[in-house]
This record gives C-alpha cells, structure tokens and sequence, in this order.
C-alpha cells in the first residue's frame, strides 16, 4: 500500500512497491489521455530551495498531466525561508494546502525532517550531494524498459560520483536486484564516499574503482555518466589531466558492446560528445521522458489514486 | 612514579587509550563532580604501552554504554571495600541521540538545531555508526 506514505530515500519502497509503480508508469506510456484526471482535485507544492528546472518542470508536468493543480516556490529567498523559518514550520504550513510535497533543498536529510512533520507525503525530489530518490525511479524504469531486467547487470557509473547524489540512489537501490555488479569510474578525488562502498561490501556486492573509462567501457551493460565539475578538483593540473577520461564520444562508444546503454540525469555539460546522441545506445532524452512518467505513477500511488 | 591512592567505594575506569581519558572526563562531567576524582594521563601499560585512567570515589550512576562510544576498548572496574566486585565491558549501543554529532556540514543538523543529533549502530567490529538524516558515517575512536 503505497497512499500515504513519503519516499525520502530510494530503498523506502521494496522492490516489489517498485514494480507495482513501474507497471503502472507503463500503463500511462500506453495510454496517457485515459489518465488526463486522474488526481482531478489534488494539489502538489513543489519547495525548491535551490535551483533546479529539469526536476520541478518533470513533477509538475506530471501533475499537470494527471489533471492536478501546483502550487509552490523555486527560489527560497521569495518566500518565508527568507525570513529565517524552519523547514519543520514550512511543511506544517504548507501541508495545510497541498495534498503532497515535492522539496528539493541543499541540506542533507531536509526531506527526512520534513516527513517528520508533514502529515501529507513529503518526496525527496534532491538533498544536498545525498539522494535523489525519484531520479532513480526514473533510471530503474530506463534500465528495466531497456534490459527487461533489473538484475544480473554490470553498472557503470563515470564522473563525479562524489557529489553525485543520483549515482549514491542509483547504486544504494540497483544493489537490492541480484547479480548487480558496480563498476566506479572517476579520479581519486571524486570517489563514492565510504558510506556507499560499505554498504556494497557489506552485502557482498562485487564493486571495482577505476580512474579510466576506456578500460572497462567493454565490459558495461550500462554506463550511467555523470558531469565532472572543474570547480570539484583540487587544482587545475589535476583537472588538465583527468578530464578527457570522463568524456564519452563515438570513438569510446566504439569498445563497448552493442547491447550497452547509455544513461545520464542530465544536464549535461560537455561529457558526452554530440556524435553520441544519434547512436541507438544513447538513452538520456528517452530517460528524462521516462522521468515524467515515473513521476505520474509516483504521484497517483501516493495520493491513493489509482 | 606518580602515587595515587586506591579508592574505597566507586568506580575506576581503566584501559583507556591515551589520550581519550580528558574527554571522557569531560563527557561525564567530572570536572564540576563534588567529590573525589583523577584523572591519570599516560600511565604506563605493560599491554597499551601508554594508556589513561579515571578513578571515582562515588557510587555515580552514568550509563556506562556511553564510555564505548568514546573508547570501546575500557574496562569499568565497581570497587567496594577497596576490592573489584566487578568488572564491565560497555556495549556499543543500537541507537545513540544527542551524544555524538554529526561532522559533514552539508547535514541539515548543522543548520536546523532544534533536530536532535540521531545515530545507529551499522558496524559493531568497526565500531560505525551511521546519521539518521545524512547517513554520514561516524567512526568510534577515530571521528
């Protein structure tokens, strides 16, 4: 039974709750006019701390496309957290008028706050480098759509997997599906932290860090690539020297298998070459599609309508 | 050699590793205690090489789960008569609030206080407890 309850952190629904959204996400990629109003009188409140269009424009198309209503803010310094307000005063208020919350917010764990005080439920739609929970749901349906499976893959995530709190989600809820193993493919610095690799170890996942992409893009059923941000390394050299490694293009598409695919959250800033985008294993603008879909079934389950 | 006299009722905390023994001291706020209490830094251990001692003359009642989260590795010694009626290793507990705090300033703890400070136990051999809100790893003895 999903009414009613929050998704803070991608490993809160099993895997079966999982399925029950992805199959209902397929539903509306079949017919989506039959689903026009679906959450008719409900009203999602999208609270933005920090910016973001991709994300709120996603989750509010999704509500919007199943006939709801959004109220909101996506620039905190317009609204009462400019005036020094807690984020447990804000969702007690703001709870009084939405049926559900969407909160993006810089801080770590916000959402969890968040939940403790919101009697509607609260979705972690970001915090700070940590989770990204509705993102995953969108990769898992990728992955699922394009794999038929979401078990048994080798996954390999490339750039900044330090800050990239989709890479953490990604990772903490595909290690629940048997026969996952992890590839982690980025400079030193930019290492998962050691919660992540803890956690896969105890649990006995098979995981391997790599500075080189070009080394290990055979061996990939997905590669989930990730921006590297100039402003994340230490110096300059170091920048200089790592970043062609994490810049896919056609000549590295040319070493991985056929069947690979490749995914990203996007926006994407350089590292992903143009000459990939028409190659069929590229499936980042189907995956943002995929985003808003999840998102609808998301919604609709939460709020107990379907 | 330093001299300090056995006590005759309460509590000697041994086996402490130096330099640890002032925080706990100070954890189990001591340094305001009405009564007799030292703190001996860097005795010499024939096993520890160096280590630090607390001795309490008082039958002061703390939660000795607490002492693990500073150093696992103590031993509570319960004195009575001048003699060791017992001898307790403290428990990592399950479930820590308001003790420990969270290090990584992205946590909504650094900015929100009036959110209690919760941890749970994820590693007892590697002594690694794990933030409620971040999942920020602590490390017994090393954070």
């Amino acid at each position: 039974m999903l009414k009613g309850r929050h998704l803070l952190d991608p490993t809160d629904f099993s895997p079966g709750e999982l399925d029950e959204i992805f199959d209902f996400a397929d539903q509306i990629i079949q017919t989506p006019d039959q689903f026009n109003h679906l959450c008719d009188p409900s009203i999602l409140a999208t609270l933005f701390y920090e910016p973001s269009t991709r994300t709120r424009f996603s989750f509010e198309a999704a509500m919007l496309r199943l006939g709801g209503k959004v109220i909101g803010f996506s620039e905190p310094m317009s609204s009462s957290v400019a005036k020094g307000e807690s984020v447990a005063d804000t969702v007690r208020t703001v709870a009084c008028y939405a049926d559900i919350i969407v909160m993006r917010h810089p801080k770590e764990g916000a959402p969890r706050i968040a939940s403790q005080y919101s009697p509607v439920p609260v979705i972690n739609a970001g915090d700070g480098g940590h989770l990204h929970p509705t993102q995953t749901l969108t990769d898992l349906l990728t992955i699922r759509s394009a794999k038929h499976q979401l078990g048994g893959l080798t996954i390999g995530c490339c750039g900044d997997l330090k800050f990239g709190r989709t890479v953490h989600s990604l990772i903490k809820a595909a290690s629940r599906y048997p026969g996952n193993k992890f590839v982690l493919i980025s400079p030193a610095e930019l290492r998962v932290p050691d919660y992540v690799t803890a956690d896969l170890a105890s649990k006995g996942i098979a995981y391997q860090e790599i500075e080189r992409l070009d080394e290990v893009i055979g061996n990939l059923d997905v590669l989930y690539m990730t921006r590297v941000q100039k402003e994340r390394f230490f110096n300059e050299d170091d920048y200089v020297r790592l970043k062609d490694f994490y810049i896919l293009n056609a000549d590295k598409m040319r070493l991985a298998r056929q069947d690979m695919i490749v995914m990203h959250p996007l926006p994407r800033v350089g590292e992903i070459a143009y000459d990939v985008d028409d190659d069929p294993r590229a499936y980042y603008f189907k995956q943002a599609k995929f985003g808003m879909y999840v998102r609808m079934a998301l919604i609709s389950k939460l709020l107990g309508a379907c | 050699m330093l001299t300090i006299t056995s006590i005759r009722n309460g509590i000697v905390i041994d086996h402490i590793r130096a330099g640890l023994g002032i925080r706990m001291f100070y954890q189990l706020g001591l340094d305001k205690a009405g009564y007799s209490v030292a703190l001996i830094m860097n005795a010499t251990s024939t096993r520890m090489g160096r280590k630090d001692i607390i001795k309490i003359e008082n039958s002061v009642d703390f939660d000795i789960t607490m002492l693990a989260l500073i150093d696992p590795n103590v031993t509570v010694n319960i004195i009575e008569d001048e003699h060791i009626v017992r001898k307790v290793k403290p428990e990592l507990p399950e479930r820590v609030e308001n003790i420990i705090t969270c290090k990584n300033p992205r946590c909504i703890t650094s900015v929100e206080k009036y959110i209690p400070q919760i941890f749970t136990l994820v590693n007892r051999e590697l002594g690694q407890y794990r933030c409620r809100y971040c999942d920020e790893i602590y490390t017994v003895g090393k954070d």
